[in-house]
């Protein structure tokens, strides 16, 4: 236990080369990933993009065509789910209905080899864990979503895997609980110190609770980071959009000389940026992000020349308490201003139909592979 | 009042239940009390009271107790108690089968594999089994002419054709209940079971079993219970050796044309198996709501 307390970034899980195909349609394609120890991993995508087949190829509940699992420098690819060292958190918890709490938490110790009375320490400490003393001998049936939810990391976690598996199970639960489930979760890998790797669709519950993410499309990961770069440094246009930096602008690139590149919006805008890292293309078209938070409506271009402003029309706004998201169009093209409305009184006020300028600052570009 | 109007739709099911459950139920009770005529029939009682209180209605039912027939009931017992262990062991594997390891596409053809049987009447299916069991049937034909054996085995008329008999024609009542309980287990337990350490048969003694005792106790109760009162197939592949308490009372009406003694054994049995089922109720009653 000492070592997993220093958060070291030695690989736990190694996905090497993964794929696998069902009826012929492929599912997930060449995966190769890696986890630490100790992290809070999620997979993040949407439904259908093979997260879910990932993380039942980890636990063994499905054989992958080619690749390799590898657990703690063992290779379990062909190993059944259970000799394995890791345990699943179900999406709808899946407890065994004919026992009740302590016996289904008790239900691995019983391969464990231990006393009764080891086995009755071990699951009354998971009890504590979770916060569920007093309902041992509740059947699964008298038990609120929550609690359930409980039980079943109780169940998996009593085993101390060496990687808790996670498959979305914070879904079945009302939006208010989820939130408090996901602090919870958080906290409690903190306590327990194993690795979690965690399955989502939900791009804000991946932020707040993973330490790095990794993004599935269409079976193959398309960026794998700490959630400030998913977010503020999508790689790819699937991420960008996932990750709701929906204002997706084609440019054309003119080097200009080594320090100097120029921009141009086709029949919008034309400026000059600085030659920076992210910004390794040549010349020719390219793609580039701007999120809706970074982006805000003048009613006169910004001078400055660490700013870009371009003309348009306000199309429509819809007031969301915290925020006000407003749509503009710019030559056919739409952009999207989210602003956060920090004071009582709005500031601001456009209407329909009304010329403007979405502003942005230059550094808050950001550049996609091509 | 505007809550009430459902029970109209009870009627027809309480009628029929009345008319042709209930009804004759009472008619063979009051017969069991009656005693044989000298020519079939019953023994007109002259008097009422006198009969009532000379306890000579319960001569029936003391008869029913006579030694000449408690082997058969001991009898009839056993093979009721071997059919559903046969038919609980046959079936169980069958259906888990069909249920955990058969495509959800061909599930359907399974099951119809193991219903069409039923479309045909039992007696036909049951005359059927003498054609393949009987010295010149078909399974003896095959055995002499692939030299196996050189003169027939005797398949018929012995306890064996008549436990095969009953075994396959229980067999559906047994998987079918098995299966839909089989069907109704949730995959993910499964997973669940194997992702905490428990292998195949961990996985089914701790999980698929318990979950399945609702239909194997149903599977045991309609198989026990019809086995325990059939006469067809005792009367057809046991010959005349083999009687069951089934046989016994269909020869009171039948043959012996004492309906007076054959209804005595028909309550007899009847109170012996709501017996069973209250003793089995108590057991079980409190984890599974079929009983």
């Amino acid at each position: 236990m000492e070592e997993l307390a220093s958060f070291s970034s030695q690989a736990l899980v190694e996905i090497k080369g993964i794929s696998k195909s069902f009826n012929n349609i492929k599912v997930l394609n060449n995966i190769d990933l890696t986890v630490n120890k100790g992290e809070f991993f999620s997979l993040l995508g949407p439904s259908g993009c093979g997260k879910t087949t990932l993380l039942r190829i980890i636990a063994g509940f499905e054989i992958p065509d080619s690749g390799k699992v590898i657990i703690d420098g063992i290779d379990y690819t062909d190993v059944p789910p259970y000799k394995r060292p890791v345990n699943m958190v179900f999406q709808n918890y899946a407890l065994f209905p004919h026992l009740n709490v302590f016996e289904n938490i008790a239900f691995g110790l019983r391969y464990q080899n231990l006393g009764k009375i080891e086995i009755r320490r071990r699951v009354f400490e998971a009890l504590e864990l979770v916060q569920l003393v007093g309902f041992e001998n509740r059947k699964p049936s008298e038990l609120s979503g929550g609690q359930k939810q409980r039980v079943a990391l109780a169940r998996a976690l009593v085993l101390k895997p060496k990687v808790l598996l996670l498959d979305e199970p914070l879904n079945a639960l009302d939006p208010k609980l989820r939130k408090e489930m996901q602090i919870e979760l958080k906290k409690l890998q903190h306590e327990v110190k194993v690795t979690f790797i965690f399955v989502t669709h939900d791009q804000e519950e991946a932020l707040s609770i993973s330490d790095r993410i990794a993004v599935i499309n269409r079976g193959e990961i398309e960026q794998v980071g700490t959630g400030y770069e998913i977010f503020e440094k999508p790689r790819t246009e699937f991420v960008a959009n996932f990750m709701g930096a929906r204002n997706l602008f084609t440019g054309v690139l003119h080097r200009l000389d080594k320090h100097m590149v120029e921009i141009e919006l086709p029949n919008l805008v034309r400026f000059k940026v600085f030659n920076n890292k992210n910004l390794k293309l040549n010349s020719g078209e390219f793609k580039f992000v701007v999120r809706p938070e970074k982006i805000f409506i003048r009613k006169t271009p910004v001078k400055n020349q660490a700013f870009v402003s371009i003309p348009a029309i306000v199309e429509s706004k819809l007031y969301y308490g915290a925020s006000t998201r407003w749509i503009l169009k710019a030559n056919g093209f739409s952009i999207f201003v989210e602003e956060q409305n920090r004071g009582i009184k709005l500031k601001n006020e456009f209407s329909p139909g009304e010329e403007v300028y979405a502003v942005w600052e230059k550094r808050n570009m950001v550049f996609l592979e091509a | 009042m505007r809550n009430k109007i459902y029970w109209v739709f009870l009627i027809p099911s309480v009628v029929i239940l009345v008319f042709f459950f209930l009804f004759p139920l009472l008619i063979m009770l009051y017969y069991s009390f009656l005693q044989r005529g000298i020519y079939g029939g019953f023994e007109p009682i002259e008097d009422v009271r006198e009969y009532i209180f000379s306890f000579a209605w319960v001569k029936n039912y003391i008869r029913v107790f006579d030694s000449l027939y408690v082997p058969i009931y001991l009898r009839s017992i056993y093979i009721a108690f071997l059919t559903t262990i046969i038919c609980l062991f046959i079936g169980y594997p069958v259906a888990y089968f069909i249920a955990l390891k058969v495509k959800p596409e061909n599930k359907i053809l399974y099951l119809f594999f193991i219903i069409v049987p039923l479309w045909t009447s039992f007696l036909i299916r049951t005359y059927a089994w003498i054609l393949i069991l009987r010295d010149e049937g078909l399974i003896n034909l095959v055995l002499l002419k692939i030299g196996l054996i050189n003169k027939p085995l005797p398949l018929l008329y012995n306890e064996f054709s008549v436990l095969l008999g009953l075994v396959y024609g229980e067999l559906p009542f047994m998987i079918l209940p098995i299966y839909a309980s089989l069907e109704k287990i949730d995959i993910g337990l499964i997973e669940a079971s194997k992702d905490l350490g428990a292998d195949e048969l961990g996985t089914f003694k701790r999980v698929i079993l318990p979950l399945t005792l609702p239909g194997i106790v149903v599977g045991v109760t309609i198989v026990f219970i019809p086995t325990l009162g059939s006469f067809i197939v005792s009367d057809l592949l046991g010959g005349a050796k083999s009687i069951l308490v089934g046989n016994l009372i269909q020869n009171q009406f039948v043959v012996a044309r004492d309906k007076p003694f054959g209804s005595a054994i028909a309550f007899v049995l009847s109170s012996f198996v709501l017996i069973l089922l209250y003793i089995y109720r108590k057991i079980w009653g409190k984890e599974i709501e079929v009983l």
